[in-house]
């Protein structure tokens, strides 16, 4: 921990911690009540991004459909709890699993294929998974739903703002405590060799494509989790939450930040929502009404990113060590 | 017997499902349309283009605003394709012959910044309000094309285009030099560069190409939707599903996935209640179908990778 | 004789009218060196494609290490004990020299679903690595990463990771590719250290090599194994001369039944 503190790196995200840590007193104290919203949308993204991260950036695989696992937790909740099923001890892991299990069903499917088949596959089962959510009309269709949030009983509040906050905080310390085993474990080292090389990895004994599906299972239940704090941060679940420019809004923060970095994603989270909330009154200053369409901007400098600083946020901080 | 009489002979359901064909066809050669353009791009010069739906969606823009001041749709619909097509050659001119044999993630995510950029200037320009345009005068009548089935005079228009089109695509790739080029290139890259051939060039046609199908597809689809912001976007996806299910680089493989999408599409949503009622509770029935529907083509694509991965006519691996 | 420890029989494989694989049938004794000869475009590789697994034979059986493994995976193949080297040099170039080997010797480790402990601690993991690293020379460019290397200590690497899982036969696609007289000659020597241990299938051009190293040959011309035998017998068979066009590609004067225990791994 010290040694981290020597490095530009270690030390900005040893404070960006510290303070998301004690967000929810800053947040009171400066009574900027909707900053802790931010916040909470911010950790949850976060956590989003690290599953996507996974499997993108240890992984390699452009997998354009990952909002459809935020979809599957979010409305496991919203369904059960539609149904009188309140109790997050039951709907968070039905959430859990059956994101797992649809990554399971895509992942043997489309692991099979590669490059450009595998994009677009994963694309097609997101809009799958959107469309059938928007197809339900007995569940909002498409207008979503109003749902009430997960109860934990005599346990924790979730209607609560600090006390949602600081279970995603603490969720997302997990997540990132396991990748931080996962990058080097004997798991992530074929997850990450398949990436530089996978014939190679073939060669070397590996049965690839099982480790791969592993780790898109693994993925998809992050995601469903993050699927599942998303429904509980708004009270609301609706297809939009899976559509696929959310999936891209995901990769997005991923490249951003920094892809098969442990806290990559994390900064990626940050600069992305600070970008959309900052850019409108950036533009507005150079001409009343140019913020309104900001994404003109953003657009183009996404194509920037992606032709110029693929290295993301995270290789601002200079060359890691090992 | 009288044409009429003839007609009567006939039950009102086959009539029907005739008519729901007729609609399949002209759906499927709208797709084929978007898709061709897309599959070409992915073939030869292995480029993911995520933005292709936005030259759908600026065909229909461009071709609104030409019909505006010409006062014509013919008019203003031919002069809206050369502009799509200049369009298309600025776009592959300023971003996408940078990312020729670049990382597939970087096409993915300079073509999303692409999208959004395409949405907000279309936003910006004409107005977040979407835009009409009428159906043609001299095309909004019935035809019958069999006895007894009038058959909207617009949407038989768009059959005989798209057809007019695959032939004329057709024939480009059998029997013209352009043609070769594109056939040798969707099967070995790297053959057409020693052939000698100014590639810059020849991306550039066959960019400029799909985009003018795109562009084309956008502007015939809009009197029978309308004229929107982010209209290509969820259309786009469709086509990719026709290329996985046609092979990449195929064009024969993106007409033939394109044909049978749209008849499933269409003869889905019209039959789906009524199938799902002979084992289903009608209330059942009516609130499954039309989410069923809607993903049918998806869960026919995932039917077809699990049969052939690199799809019906694509490269074995 | 020894029963074989690979063998193909009969193996056919057609790409479009082209038939790469004409009815192939040959064998790896234990131990024994058998080099794979012919002219380019002899359908070598598409031969060893099918041994490693990567191509489907349309017909015909291959059998290693007493199993038909016809129609399995390569990643068992190698698990069973065949390894191969890539005749373009193909190593993880993001990860260091150790890391490569290390994941060869993960990979006969039992399985990997191990997410929490620290593989680059793991010392049942990088001590043989080392070791591996050691034995072809590469150990003092352990901890830099394979982008880095030379080309020839790229194929040093590929040969460190291909013998990492203690394999009974390895698979060699022109490992003198690229090298210099007396890379070669070095190599030439690692790998005659191997006679008797490890059997070994040796594609190669280089003539020097072939006649210094091998037990057996095998000519293949047009995907038909022509000749199969001693280096004797290959160099007297009339097919074999009038396959190589010339007396420039005829194969070099005899060097007396090869030199066993010469060249030691430590002159690498």
């Amino acid at each position: 921990m010290m040694a981290a503190l020597r490095t530009p790196r270690g030390l900005i995200t040893v404070l960006l911690l510290l303070i998301l840590a004690v967000l929810p007193l800053l947040t009171q104290a400066f009574d900027q009540r909707y900053l802790l919203s931010i916040g909470t949308r911010i950790v949850i993204w976060a956590i989003a991004a690290i599953s996507l991260n996974m499997i993108l950036g240890y992984g390699g695989m452009v997998s354009f459909g990952h909002a459809m696992f935020f979809g599957i937790g979010g409305y496991a909740v919203g369904i059960l709890a539609h149904h009188g099923i309140a109790s997050g001890w039951i709907q968070w892991p039905v959430g859990i699993v059956a994101a797992a299990l649809w990554a399971a069903v895509i992942g043997a499917l489309s692991l099979r294929t590669r490059g450009l088949y595998f994009i677009m596959i994963t694309l097609a089962f997101a809009q799958l998974v959107y469309y059938l959510g928007a197809g339900l009309e007995a569940y909002g269709g498409d207008d979503g739903l109003n749902i009430s949030r997960s109860r934990f009983a005599g346990l924790l509040d979730l209607r609560d703002k600090a006390s949602f906050y600081w279970l995603c905080f603490a969720l997302l310390c997990g997540i990132l405590w396991f990748c931080s085993r996962f990058a080097n474990s004997r798991f992530g080292l074929v997850i990450r060799g398949a990436k530089s090389n996978d014939l190679r990895m073939t060669a070397l004994g590996f049965p690839v494509f099982r480790y791969r599906l592993a780790a898109f299972v693994l993925s998809g239940a992050f995601g469903g989790l993050a699927g599942i704090l998303l429904a509980n941060e708004g009270a609301y679940i609706s297809p939009a939450m899976m559509s696929w420019v959310k999936s891209g809004d995901l990769i997005v923060i991923v490249v951003l930040g920094g892809m098969g970095t442990l806290f990559g994603p994390l900064y990626g989270a940050i600069a992305f929502f600070a970008l959309e909330e900052s850019m409108t009154p950036l533009l507005d200053l150079g001409r009343k009404g140019w913020g309104e369409y900001w994404q003109i901007v953003f657009g183009p400098m996404l194509v920037l990113v992606a032709l110029y600083a693929k290295g993301g946020i995270d290789s601002l901080f200079g060359r890691r060590h090992g | 017997m009288t044409r009429a009489e003839r007609a009567s002979e006939r039950e009102p359901e086959v009539d029907y499902l005739l008519l729901q064909m007729l609609n399949g066809v002209q759906l499927g050669l709208l797709m084929f349309l978007l898709a061709a353009g897309l599959t070409l791009t992915f073939g030869i010069m292995d480029l993911v283009n995520l933005a292709h739906g936005s030259l759908y969606m600026m065909g229909a823009y461009i071709a609104w605003t030409l019909i505006g001041w010409t006062d014509s749709f013919v008019l203003g619909a031919l002069l809206a394709l050369p502009a799509t097509f200049l369009l298309g050659v600025v776009v592959e001119a300023a971003v996408m012959r940078r990312l020729y044999g670049r990382d597939h993630l970087d096409q993915v995510l300079a073509t999303f910044g692409l999208i959004l950029f395409f949405n907000e200037l279309v936003r910006a320009v004409w107005g977040p309000a979407g835009k009409s345009i009428a159906v043609p005068a001299f095309l909004a009548r019935t035809v019958e094309i069999l006895p007894g089935v009038p058959y909207p005079a617009y949407r038989f228009a768009i059959i005989v285009t798209g057809a007019a089109v695959a032939a004329l695509l057709a024939w480009l790739v059998a029997r013209t030099r352009l043609g070769m080029l594109i056939r040798a290139g969707a099967s070995n890259r790297r053959m057409i560069g020693a052939l000698g051939v100014n590639i810059e060039l020849l991306f550039s046609l066959v960019f400029g190409l799909g985009a003018v199908f795109a562009g084309l597809a956008g502007l015939m689809a809009a009197p029978l939707s309308s004229v929107k912001i982010g209209m290509g976007d969820d259309i786009l996806i469709v086509a990719f599903v026709i290329i996985v299910i046609g092979g990449i680089g195929s064009i024969k493989g993106a007409f033939v996935a394109a044909m049978v999408v749209g008849q499933i599409d269409i003869i889905g949503r019209a039959f789906l209640p009524d199938l799902l009622k002979t084992f289903l509770s009608n209330s059942a029935a009516s609130s499954a179908a039309p989410a069923i529907s809607q993903v049918l083509v998806y869960i026919v694509m995932a039917g077809v990778l699990v049969w052939r991965p690199t799809g019906l006519f694509g490269q074995r691996t | 004789m020894a029963e074989p420890l690979l063998s193909t029989d009969r193996l056919i494989k057609r790409f479009g009218g082209l038939l790469a694989t004409d009815s192939v049938s040959i064998d790896v004794r234990p131990g024994e060196i058998h080099a794979l000869i012919g002219p380019n475009g002899a359908g070598k590789t598409t031969l060893v494609g099918q041994l490693t697994g990567n191509l489907k034979p349309d017909s015909g059986t291959i059998h290693f290490a007493g199993r038909d493994v016809t129609r399995l995976p390569t990643h068992a193949r190698v698990r069973l004990g065949l390894a191969r080297s890539f005749q373009i040099t193909s190593v993880l170039r993001e990860f260091t020299a150790l890391d490569n080997v290390a994941l060869a010797v993960q990979a006969h480790a039992g399985h990997s679903f191990r997410f929490l402990a620290d593989a680059r601690r793991d010392e049942s993991l990088r001590r043989p690595a080392l070791q591996g690293l050691v034995e072809v020379g590469l150990a003092q460019r352990a901890d830099t990463l394979a982008s880095a290397l030379s080309h020839g200590e790229q194929r040093q690497l590929e040969i460190a990771m291909a013998l990492a899982g203690d394999p009974s036969l390895m698979l060699l696609d022109e490992p003198m590719a690229g090298m210099g007289a007396e890379e070669s000659q070095r190599l030439i020597g690692f790998l005659r250290g191997f006679k008797g241990k490890r059997a070994m299938l040796l594609i190669e051009h280089d003539m020097d090599a072939v006649f210094q190293l091998a037990d057996r040959i095998t000519v293949l011309v047009y995907g038909r194994a022509i000749a199969s035998g001693t280096p004797e017998e290959i160099r007297a068979n009339p097919d074999v001369r009038q396959a190589y066009l010339g007396e420039e590609d005829s194969p070099p004067p005899s060097y007396g039944g090869g030199r066993e225990g010469e060249g030691d791994a430590k002159d690498l």
